[in-house]
Formats: C-alpha cells, sequence, structure tokens
C-alpha cells in the first residue's frame, strides 16, 4: 500500500464505481430510470404547485444590470443581417401544425395582440441567473387564434438559427403552453429584443430552464407527438447532447 | 452499540445517494464556475467565489458532461431526500433521535466538549451510555442542519418547484444564494464523511456494525 500515491487509491476507487455507472447509464434500464426520475420530478412540481402556479415576478429595481446571452448569439444569414438592421419588415411567426386557422403574423401583428410584461429570472443549466422584463402576447393567444386540434399534445418551436449545423427548437407540452406566463416576447426591458437575446422574438417557458427559450422563432407548430421532431427528443439540446426535455430541474 | 434495521437500510443507501450526487455535482459545477449572492448573478466579476474546475476523476461521469451529470444528480435527488424523510420519521417514532441524538442545554458547554474529547482520547467509550455529546452535537448538525439544507437548497434552486414555494428561494436568500450554500452544504457533508469514515476506519467493527446491526453487549469505540 506504501508505494501507491493516496490520491492514486482514491482516484481508483472512484474510477471503479464511476466505471459501473458508466455501464449504468449506457444501458437501455438506465436510462429508463433516468427518464422516469425525471417525469417524477414534473409530477411532483405540478402536484405541489399547480399546473398553473406562477414563478415569481419581481419589481424593476430587482432586474439585473444586463441580460447575458448564450447559446446562439445571432442569425448566420444574410436575410437576418437584414431583417435586424431595418427592424424586421419581413419576419413572420407562423402558427400551424394540428390547427384550423394557420396563420402568419408580423411584428407589428404580434405587436398589436393584447399584451403581458412580466419581470422574471431566467436560469440558465449552467447555473447562472439574470432577471428582465419581457413583454409579448401570451402563447395562449396566438394558439387560441389558430384554433388548436384536440388532437394536439405539444407546441414545437421552431428557430432560425443553426447550432453545430442543425437548426435550433424547443417543445413544451399543453400544459406550459397554455401558463399564462409563456408569452412569445419581442421586448427586453422595454426595447426591442437585443440580437444575443433572440431578436425578433423568443419564447418565455418562465418555469424552465434557459435552453426552452427558443430564440430567434419562425414558426409554432402543434403536435400529437415528437417522435418526427427533430431527432424525435423534443429540443436541440435533447437531441444533441441528452439534455433533460423537462428542464424544470 | 446495536443499529436498527431502518438506520442501516438508510444509512448505505444514503451513502450510495450521497457519493452520485456529490460527485455529479462537481461536474454540474464545472459548468458556471462562480458563486454568487442575491436572486442573480452570471457576471465573474460578481462573484464571491471562483470554484476550481473539479478533475475527470472527481466528478460522474468521468468527463465534463453537463446532460448526463444532470441526469445522476435527478436520479440520486430521490432517494437521498425520501430516505432523508424516512429516518427522520424512523427516529422519531422508535426514540432513537431522543435516545441518542438529542442534546441537553449541558451538553453544548466547553466543559462537555472537553470531557468527550478526553474520554475518548483516554479510551474510555462508554458503550452503553451511547454517544456523547460531541457526537450528539455532529450528528444532531448533520441530520438538522446539513442534510435537510441540502435538500431544501435543491429544491429551491428549480425553476419548476419554485412556484410551489417561492418563500423557500426568498428565505435563503434568493436563487443564486440558494446555489452557493448548496455548495457550501455540500462539501460540509463531505468533510463530515472524511471524519466519519476516518474514525470508522480506526475501528473497522464499527463498520460491521452497521451491515449486520452488532452486537447487545458490543465492547465499543465510537466514531
Amino acid at each position: 500500500m506504501t508505494g501507491i500515491p493516496r490520491r492514486s487509491l482514491i482516484a481508483g476507487i472512484a474510477a471503479l464505481g464511476a466505471g459501473a455507472c458508466a455501464k449504468i447509464a449506457g444501458s437501455e434500464t438506465g436510462q429508463s430510470l433516468f427518464d422516469a426520475a425525471e417525469g417524477w420530478h414534473r409530477a411532483a412540481h405540478r402536484a405541489l404547485a399547480g399546473r398553473q402556479a406562477l414563478a415569481p415576478e419581481y419589481a424593476p429595481e430587482d432586474r439585473s444590470p444586463s441580460f447575458k446571452g448564450n447559446g446562439s448569439l445571432t442569425v448566420d444569414s444574410d436575410f437576418y443581417r437584414r431583417e435586424l438592421a431595418g427592424g424586421f419588415p419581413e419576419w413572420r411567426l407562423a402558427i400551424g401544425g394540428l390547427v384550423e386557422q394557420p396563420l402568419s403574423l408580423s411584428l407589428a401583428e404580434i405587436r398589436a395582440l393584447p399584451q403581458r410584461t412580466q419581470i422574471t429570472r431566467h436560469d440558465c443549466v449552467e447555473g447562472w441567473s439574470a432577471i428582465g422584463e419581457w413583454t409579448g402576447p401570451q402563447l395562449a393567444v396566438l394558439l387560441d387564434a389558430a384554433r388548436v386540434r384536440e388532437e394536439a399534445q405539444f407546441i414545437v418551436l421552431r428557430c432560425a438559427d443553426v447550432l453545430y449545423g442543425k437548426p435550433y427548437y424547443e417543445s413544451i407540452d399543453m400544459v406550459d403552453a397554455y401558463h399564462p406566463q409563456t408569452i412569445i416576447a419581442h421586448a427586453l426591458n422595454g426595447e426591442p429584443l437585443p440580437e444575443k437575446n433572440g431578436a425578433p422574438l423568443r419564447a418565455r417557458i418562465e418555469r424552465q430552464l434557459g435552453y426552452k427559450h427558443a430564440k430567434y422563432l419562425t414558426a409554432i407548430e402543434a403536435v400529437a407527438s415528437l417522435d418526427d421532431i427533430g431527432q424525435g427528443k423534443g429540443g436541440f439540446w435533447e437531441d444533441l447532447a441528452g439534455y433533460q426535455w423537462y428542464a424544470g430541474i | 452499540m446495536r443499529h436498527t434495521l431502518a438506520t442501516r437500510l438508510w444509512h448505505w443507501v444514503n451513502a450510495a445517494a450521497i457519493i452520485v450526487l456529490f460527485m455529479s455535482g462537481l461536474n454540474i459545477s464545472n459548468a458556471h464556475r462562480y458563486l454568487y449572492w442575491g436572486d442573480y448573478g452570471f457576471d465573474p466579476a460578481d462573484a464571491w467565489l471562483k470554484v476550481i474546475r473539479f478533475p475527470g476523476w472527481a466528478t460522474l461521469p468521468q468527463h465534463y458532461n453537463l446532460a448526463a451529470a444532470r441526469d445522476w444528480h435527478i436520479l440520486a435527488a430521490w432517494p437521498f431526500a425520501l430516505g432523508l424523510l424516512f429516518i427522520w420519521i424512523a427516529m422519531l417514532v422508535n426514540g432513537h433521535f431522543r435516545r441518542r441524538l438529542s442534546t441537553r442545554m449541558s451538553d453544548w458547554s466547553v466543559s462537555a466538549v472537553r470531557a468527550s474529547m478526553c474520554a475518548h482520547a483516554a479510551g474510555s467509550t462508554g458503550a452503553d451510555a451511547g454517544y456523547n455529546p460531541v457526537q450528539r452535537i455532529l450528528y444532531g448538525l448533520v441530520f438538522g442542519v446539513l442534510l435537510p439544507l441540502m435538500v431544501f437548497t435543491g429544491l429551491a434552486i428549480s425553476p419548476g418547484f419554485e412556484p410551489a414555494a417561492p418563500w423557500l428561494v426568498d428565505l435563503l436568500g434568493g436563487r443564486q444564494s440558494a446555489r452557493s450554500l448548496h455548495f457550501i452544504a455540500a462539501w460540509g457533508i463531505f468533510g463530515f464523511a472524511v471524519l466519519h469514515i476516518g474514525l470508522a476506519l480506526a475501528d473497522w467493527r464499527l463498520i460491521t456494525a452497521m451491515l449486520t446491526g452488532g452486537h447487545a453487549n458490543h465492547e465499543e469505540s465510537a466514531a
């Protein structure tokens, strides 16, 4: 034992356990256990708080001095640069999929809808938080205008930005889609949405982590299943790296 | 000292959960290695602590992978939190807390602490008397403060749980404060574990007793 440095011994034991953990994580049983645990958290959150319970809202003076941008910080296309420079005159948000009345709205039309303004905290999966004031119509208003069909189970948020060669997208269930604080924001702190924060439109899903809050929105799609969207896991980071679809933890 | 089945079962399930939580937690810490006080915090210039990057051998998995680390953390949180609830109920029902862990005012005096240390150093163990004041205070702090603080700070930094108890986040001083406290309590538990394992290894019979339940008249030293 004297020949083995203590640190190596600890590292060896840790590696042994971690090796077993890697086996578990790599197995189908391990993955379904992780998925089950994630589902229990979601069920517990909704049972304890209620499905429509609100995330805390803050006073104007509680806002962080700036609002960090993360992930995609722009959209790399000539169209986007032209639109950004000109105030997004041609930008459209499509609302389609399992709806009776597909819509295509301009920014002016979105601003003309009933608006909700909320000062909320944004929590990134990495651990940091920022607080800002968001303004935009509730997603529920848009979904009602398009008359979502009964069989729709999820709302897919389509984005203009491309990361690692794949278009960004996210999805939420109908509980979060119709939550009163779920808005399609076009303004941050009273100004049009900055480029790094998703101009011209981003989703606010206030009870979940930042990667659900899709930026540079182009379309909202009602679907019955996520299986045929992207790689089937319900979002860009979910597909790419196995992030949790329920990001409320 | 004899250990009930409830104590033994909880002890080992909890030990496994804590190892998984701690190592996956170090991996999660590597995602943003700055700690803040208050509701928000994202600028390293505002951090009260810049945390080191934890090496792969200390983390779960053994390389940086936030998604996989969160999978483990989210899973092990269940046996950890429900286990703590279970052992608290068991300790209150079977009298373990009252007999072995509750302290009197006199236990908190310097002289009681010194007497515990001296008696321990001298090898007088007082098996039938149970835990000495130092042990009662330490175990009491672990059960009453550190372990519950881990659960409550963990709940507080979950945005999906927050609407159920927004007062909890306020009580802890905001989400970034709760995150900082989560980190501090984790290292508090690590410190306790080092002490606890070190003292148990000094008398391996304590470890077999935690496995088998031990014998009523077993002479013991106390870790």
